[in-house]
């Protein structure tokens, strides 16, 4: 079947869809966008949260076809979202969000020199610059759901304590921190936010 | 550009998260101590953008135009005579290009293993776990994939299955292995025996009559998962040159590498292996998983082929931790003193052996803990069984032992009427004291004060889920949002625990990593290039190759190579050995390129100046320098357009194999230590529990980047957890099937499980190692467990010897 | 497998009519995971997503109409003050992403002993609204589950609302798992005072092949309380009489040995959860003179 969405602000056309596909394996095998993540398969691990029509999900467990004309946000249109979400209020549609990792993009891989990680010429969300200075990247598999999550939650609640950190990041596992860093980046990200906002 | 690195300590962290000051002797670093972005500070990833716009390309994000799925047909019974197995149906589904079987194998060479090669590429005539490959099959998309594989037709006739110590050496136990020719056979009892590692020492009868007090214990440790988040997944891709390029998650690429390229029928440089974004490891992507079948399917069919495994298929696709069976006795004076230990410790490594051999003798040498103990009889194996395959995780044999240990240290204390903590320090190692096996433990050991300083640490306040208001906050009790207590039955506890780690591959193994580093001058700046075959697999040895770059080298800009097998082998990224072993050699490569870089100036430059002759140079901010200081010439200027590049293997010192009468030998490169103090509170009446707050202090002997290092240690220190109050694959004893392969029934702490993790860092430099290091990614993960079990027997009463402790055991309704 | 996108529910009534083997899909939280981990090939999918009149709830005089696939998150923002018990429970299901997409139509129309929302259901008092193209019926809950994922739902019949009590007392829900958030029940125990006829009710899930009510005990502590006239006088409850319910709950259990739980620790549990929630409840009742209260405290 054929199925048409948009992801990141931009409209967005699968065909042979086979019907019991998930939202999530047309985003990363037929839209080039692989930076949810496939880690369950069963809702169990959040690793794959995007936001369908605002709400966050697990989109391993959306079926394709239950996407049709829908409006769809994943990590890779985050930094986008926040920015117009900053500039005007409220949920925004993003700009056309980057392309996914071919084999020659991965062959071309190198980390870049020195401190570039710092931003440089990418433009990051918040709470993706937070996760970075906080430490709270590490494998990083579980790190694009957690920031989709994470995102939202400060959008809803600007002031978490950290029970409510806890509450909201309870459904996406991360095997490598302990967590402790991720909330530190939370609490950094919501910290900076009230900064900017009283600015 | 800048490393922000006052963002990342202002973050709001409660308690003392911080790195403490040194103690003992400080590194003595001078070259590149000026130099910005260089070791000992918490420079930031230079992966973590990628990481955090989903641009960073993990093992299953590979793609390629034309490709193929991969499936594998795995066997859904134990143990059992493969009769038949017709692929005619599935090969005829529209869609599939190739099903093949141990039958298309291509080569005499048919079976891989780390250390013995013992596991069948696909089986042939019988299986011998639940899961086993079976059969693969490529198609155009992996549901027609799967459904060819779902018509494939396997008659099993099931056999007898053995699954533990009594079933695998009773009269007449099916042999899991007939025909063994590996060099254990000779020392073993029972051909279901796959390695044995006694250690005796000292008099233990003798030693035992001086005893007051002997305290017995009978321990059981339950399979623990690595639950690596990205899934084992691949991409091979075959070549013109009738090789094949393979792109994935391992955390060794060389040793993969001489597993493969055998079975493929080709030589090494025509199976070119690049290392692809890997989504944790913990020891489960040591051994191989879907490269073979990827590379033959991809061999066969012509055209690319990518595997990659859902979270069931996952629990089936790795191996796990050792389930163990552990007897202890101690003895102790009157004065608390410990006298002898004897202790028989029996690992069930499942149907093949892959770690199985280097974990007995892991387990066996550390089973008597950070402690003195001249008089011990100790045993240790692993068993051959149906059940699933065990290795190497986190660890590795030394987690086991440390939950046994704990346990008696703890009996041991009452017994003598002593403080729990101040018993453990009394009869702590310390630099100097003899291991069993007769090692001298020749760098810091502060067992007394890693446990001095976890005690001395400020206490989590009490009633924590009153202090939002009134009403109680759930999320902050035992059950959390499941509502099950808003107090009733809750008490606390508190528990201690220490442990003792080895670093690096031991007993006798060649342990050594390459580095390739490049000095040259692009865009007008001196740039490095650093070059290893090093798995990043989270750990953030990128991070530290390039500090230490920048600290030899007195360059800002370094760039780090994706890993592959174009340069020598780094090792493999587990035993806590990268930042030591790969560190040293990236340090030792640094070394050298500078050596040729002065030279280079001494050519040059060395007649403007005589302190180019005289002085001790240095390379400092781009510049040589003098150690007073003055500034001699730019790099730039010294290299032009000259590149300096350097490969080199690089060892640490090297180790003996144990005696296999005695176990005595030097067989560790470097020992590890961590304490942690749990408080929990547990609902007594549901048997549920939360962990409030683990405390942690590890000595690190050098903190190369502190940021990494407290990550480290609380992500050990939370696995650790999970294997205390819910981690467990459970497999069951009739069938020797799993019963639990997903993440609804195998559960990993959540965040709301977790409690804040204080970390005291230590810095006893071991001046055998690089900057004084220690390799610190294990350590934290031993002593965890007993910990939290030590708070929940101090909150119940309950005599508690097993973990995951469940609820039925806390309620006694087990 | 084809997949049917009906843009109403009459349209969706008519699919399902003409395939009654079409497996409806709301949430798809347990759907897709039957059908990534391939334990299930449905010839049709059924999408009810388009049918926006499932995510709407009426408030009505005696109780909420709540439709099929109004998600989890809702019932906890939105009701809480209708429905506190199912509210409660609708906070314990598996993860916030979870609570955004599933509903209790799912939880019916699954019909897993383990479905979280069903103790709250039982204990409130609920009718499944249930529609074909023949035409529509209200199946009480007590009659609702009829197996192991079984249910009274004729093949070519849809959920299209539940229709709850509105709560006149206060209701509780515990459930225990062997993790603090995003687990499945080991066993799970809901409780509703209903002061306007001097009952109480009660539901128990995982505890039993399908999801119950502890009849025995209720009638039990019916009898008591009025005996007592503990619903006029507010007094305390006496253990003896919580203990007696406690076990009266347990022995309402017909448990299994499983990879969550022994048989023997359930029944333990679902006491322990029975006599906490008639406490936290009762207390509440006496103290805020029957108003619901969403968090119980600390007794």
């Amino acid at each position: 079947m054929r199925v048409s969405f948009t992801v990141n602000g931009r409209p967005q056309e699968a065909d042979d869809v086979w019907e019991g596909e998930s939202l999530l394996y047309v985003l990363r095998e037929r839209m080039g966008l692989p930076g949810s993540k496939n880690a369950c398969e069963q809702g169990e691990c959040g690793s794959c949260t995007v936001r369908l029509d605002g709400v966050p999900v697990c989109s391993c467990l959306v079926a394709a076809g239950q996407v049709e004309g829908r409006d769809v946000v994943t990590v890779e249109g985050l930094a986008d979202f926040a920015e117009q979400r900053a500039e005007h209020g409220g949920c925004a549609s993003a700009a056309p969000g980057s392309c996914g990792t071919s084999l020659d993009a991965a062959r071309r891989w190198e980390a870049r020199p020195a401190d570039s990680q710092t931003g440089g010429d990418t433009a990051l969300a918040p709470i993706q610059q937070a996760f970075i200075d906080a430490g709270a990247v590490q494998c990083g598999f579980c790190t694009p759901g957690l920031l989709v999550a994470a995102d939202e939650m400060l959008e809803r609640n600007p002031t978490p304590t950290d029970a409510d950190i806890r509450e909201a990041l309870s459904g996406n596992l991360c095997r490598c921190t302990g967590y402790e860093k991720i909330m530190d980046a939370v609490r950094l990200a919501a910290a900076r936010q009230g900064e900017a906002a009283r600015r | 550009m800048t490393t922000d690195t006052t963002a990342a300590t202002a973050t709001g962290t409660r308690g003392p998260v911080t790195a403490s000051a040194p103690v003992g002797t400080p590194t003595k670093v001078t070259q590149g101590a000026g130099t910005k972005g260089g070791i000992g500070e918490s420079t930031l990833r230079p992966d973590g953008t990628l990481k955090v716009t989903g641009e960073f390309a993990y093992s299953s994000d590979m793609w390629h135009e034309d490709m193929l799925w991969g499936q594998i047909l795995r066997s859904p019974v134990a143990h059992a005579r493969i009769l038949s197995i017709d692929t005619g149906e599935a090969l005829a589904t529209p869609g599939v290009y190739a099903v093949l079987t141990y039958d298309d194998l291509p080569t005499a060479v048919k079976n891989y293993g780390l250390e013995i090669q013992d596991t069948p590429v696909l089986a042939h005539g019988r299986v011998r776990h639940h899961g086993e490959p079976v059969a693969i099959v490529a198609a155009d998309h992996p549901e027609t994939a799967r459904r060819a594989a779902a018509k494939i037709k396997v008659e099993y006739r099931e056999l007898p299955v053995v699954t533990d110590e009594a079933s695998a050496t009773a009269p007449g136990a099916p042999l899991l292995h007939e025909d063994r020719d590996d060099h254990h056979i000779g020392h073993v009892s029972h051909p279901n025996i796959v390695h044995r590692q006694p250690i005796v020492r000292g008099d233990v009868e003798a030693a035992r009559r001086r005893a007051d007090h002997i305290v017995e214990g009978e321990y059981t440790f339950g399979m623990q998962d690595q639950a690596f988040l990205g899934p084992e997944s691949g991409l091979a891709v075959p070549a013109e040159d009738g090789g094949v390029d393979l792109y994935v998650a391992t955390q060794w690429l060389h040793s993969d590498l001489r597993q493969i390229a055998p079975v493929l029928g080709l030589p090494e440089d025509k199976v070119r292996m690049t290392l692809s974004g890997v989504g944790g490891a913990f020891g489960g992507r040591e051994d191989l998983s879907m490269q073979i079948h990827a590379c033959l399917l991809a061999l066969r069919t012509g055209k690319p082929v990518k595997i990659v495994y859902n979270r069931f298929e996952s629990f089936f696709g790795h191996v796990h931790r050792h389930p163990a069976k552990l007897h202890y006795e101690h003895g102790a004076t009157k004065d608390g003193k410990l006298t002898h230990m004897k202790c028989r410790i029996v690992l069930d490594g499942g149907a093949y052996a892959s770690a199985s051999p280097a974990v007995v003798g892991n387990a066996a040498s550390l089973a008597v803990g950070p402690y003195v103990l001249e008089d011990v009889d100790i045993e240790a194996i692993a068993l051959y069984s149906n059940n699933p395959p065990c290795g190497a995780m986190r660890g590795f044999g030394a987690v086991q032992a440390c939950f046994a240990y704990e346990a008696q240290m703890d009996k041991l204390a009452d017994a003598v009427g002593m403080d729990r903590v101040e018993f453990r320090q009394l009869n702590a190692m310390s630099q100097g004291t003899l291991m069993p096996t007769g090692q001298r433990v020749d760098s810091p050991a502060p067992v007394a004060e890693l446990l001095r300083r976890v005690k001395a640490m400020p206490m989590p306040p009490e009633q924590q889920w009153l202090a939002a208001g009134e009403q109680a906050d759930v999320r902050q009790l035992p059950g959390g949002l499941s509502n099950t207590t808003h107090g009733e039955g809750v008490v606390r506890g508190v528990g201690y625990a220490v442990g003792i780690k080895n670093v690096g591959f031991s007993e006798g193994f060649d342990d050594y990593s390459t580095a390739r580093v490049r000095m040259e001058v692009v865009g007008g700046e001196p740039v490095a290039t650093v070059h290893t075959a090093m798995a990043e697999v989270g750990q953030g040895g990128v991070t530290v190759h390039a500090q230490i770059a920048r600290t030899e080298l007195g360059v800002a800009q370094v760039t780090i190579q994706p890993a592959d097998t174009q340069v020598g082998s780094a090792g493999s990224t587990s035993a806590s050995r990268q930042t030591y072993v790969t560190g040293g050699a990236v340090k030792n490569a640094c070394e050298l390129v500078r050596e040729q870089v002065l030279e280079i100036g001494r050519r040059r430059f060395g007649t403007y100046h005589p302190a180019w002759a005289t002085a001790e140079l240095l390379l400092e901010g781009g510049k040589v320098v003098t150690d007073g200081g003055e500034v001699l010439a730019d790099l730039v200027d010294v290299l032009e357009d000259e590149a300096v590049e350097v490969e080199e293997e690089w060892r640490h010192r090297p180790t003996e194999a144990f005696d296999l009468r005695t176990g005595q030998g030097n067989g560790h490169v470097q020992y590890s230590f961590a304490a942690h103090r749990a408080v929990v509170e547990v609902d007594t009446e549901l048997g549920l529990v939360k962990v409030v707050e683990l405390a942690c202090a590890q000595d690190v002997g050098k903190a190369l980047n502190p940021l990494s290092v407290i990550g480290q240690i609380q992500g050990g220190t939370t696995q650790g957890l999970g294997i205390a109050v819910m981690e467990e694959i459970i497999v069951d004893p009739k069938t020797a099937k799993v019963r639990n392969p997903s993440f609804t029934d195998y559960l990993i702490p959540t965040i709301l499980d977790t409690p804040t993790i204080p970390v005291d860092v230590l810095e006893l430099a071991d001046d055998h190692a690089p900057y004084g290091l220690r390799g610190i990614g294990e350590a934290p993960t031993l002593s965890s467990t007993p910990a939290v079990l030590a708070a929940i027997r101090n909150a119940t009463g309950l005599d508690l010897n097993r973990t995951p402790v469940r609820p039925e055991h806390l309620t006694n309704q087990s | 497998m084809d997949f049917l996108r009906p843009a109403s529910w009459e349209e969706a009534l008519a699919a399902k009519a003409a395939h009654p083997t079409a497996v409806p899909i709301a949430g798809g939280t347990d759907v897709m995971v039957e059908i990534n981990f391939d334990h299930r090939r449905p010839e049709y999918l059924l999408d009810l997503n388009r049918i926006g009149e499932l995510g709407d709830w009426e408030v009505g005089e005696e109780s909420v109409r709540l439709g099929a696939s109004v998600p989890y998150t809702a019932i906890m923002d939105h009701l809480r003050g209708e429905l506190p018990g199912l509210a409660l429970a609708s906070h314990t299901v598996a993860s916030p992403q979870i609570r955004n997409r599933g509903g209790v139509g799912g939880n019916l129309g699954t019909a897993s002993p383990a479905g979280d929302a069903h103790p709250a259901l039982l204990a409130a008092g609920a009718e499944v609204e249930a529609e074909s193209v023949r035409g529509s019926r209200l199946i009480p809950i007590d009659d609702f589950y009829t197996g192991v994922k079984r249910n009274a739902l004729a093949p070519d019949e849809l959920i299209r609302a539940v229709h709850i009590k509105k709560a006149a007392g206060p209701q509780q829900y515990s459930k225990v798992g062997t993790r603090n958030a995003m687990v499945i029940a080991v066993c799970a125990f809901g409780l509703a005072l209903h002061p306007d006829t001097r009952t109480v009710r009660t539901g128990i899930g995982s505890a039993a092949p399908t999801p119950v009510r502890a009849r025995a005990a209720e009638d039990f502590l019916n009898a008591a309380l009025e005996e007592g006239g503990f619903w006029d006088n507010g007094k305390i409850i006496t253990p003896s009489v919580a203990k007696q319910f406690a076990e009266l709950c347990s022995g309402a259990c017909n448990p299994i040995d499983d990879v969550r739980g022994t048989a023997s620790y359930r029944r333990h549990a679902v006491g322990v959860m029975a006599r906490r929630t008639l406490t936290w409840t009762w207390e509440s009742y006496r103290g805020t003179d029957g108003t619901a209260q969403q968090k119980g405290r600390v007794a």
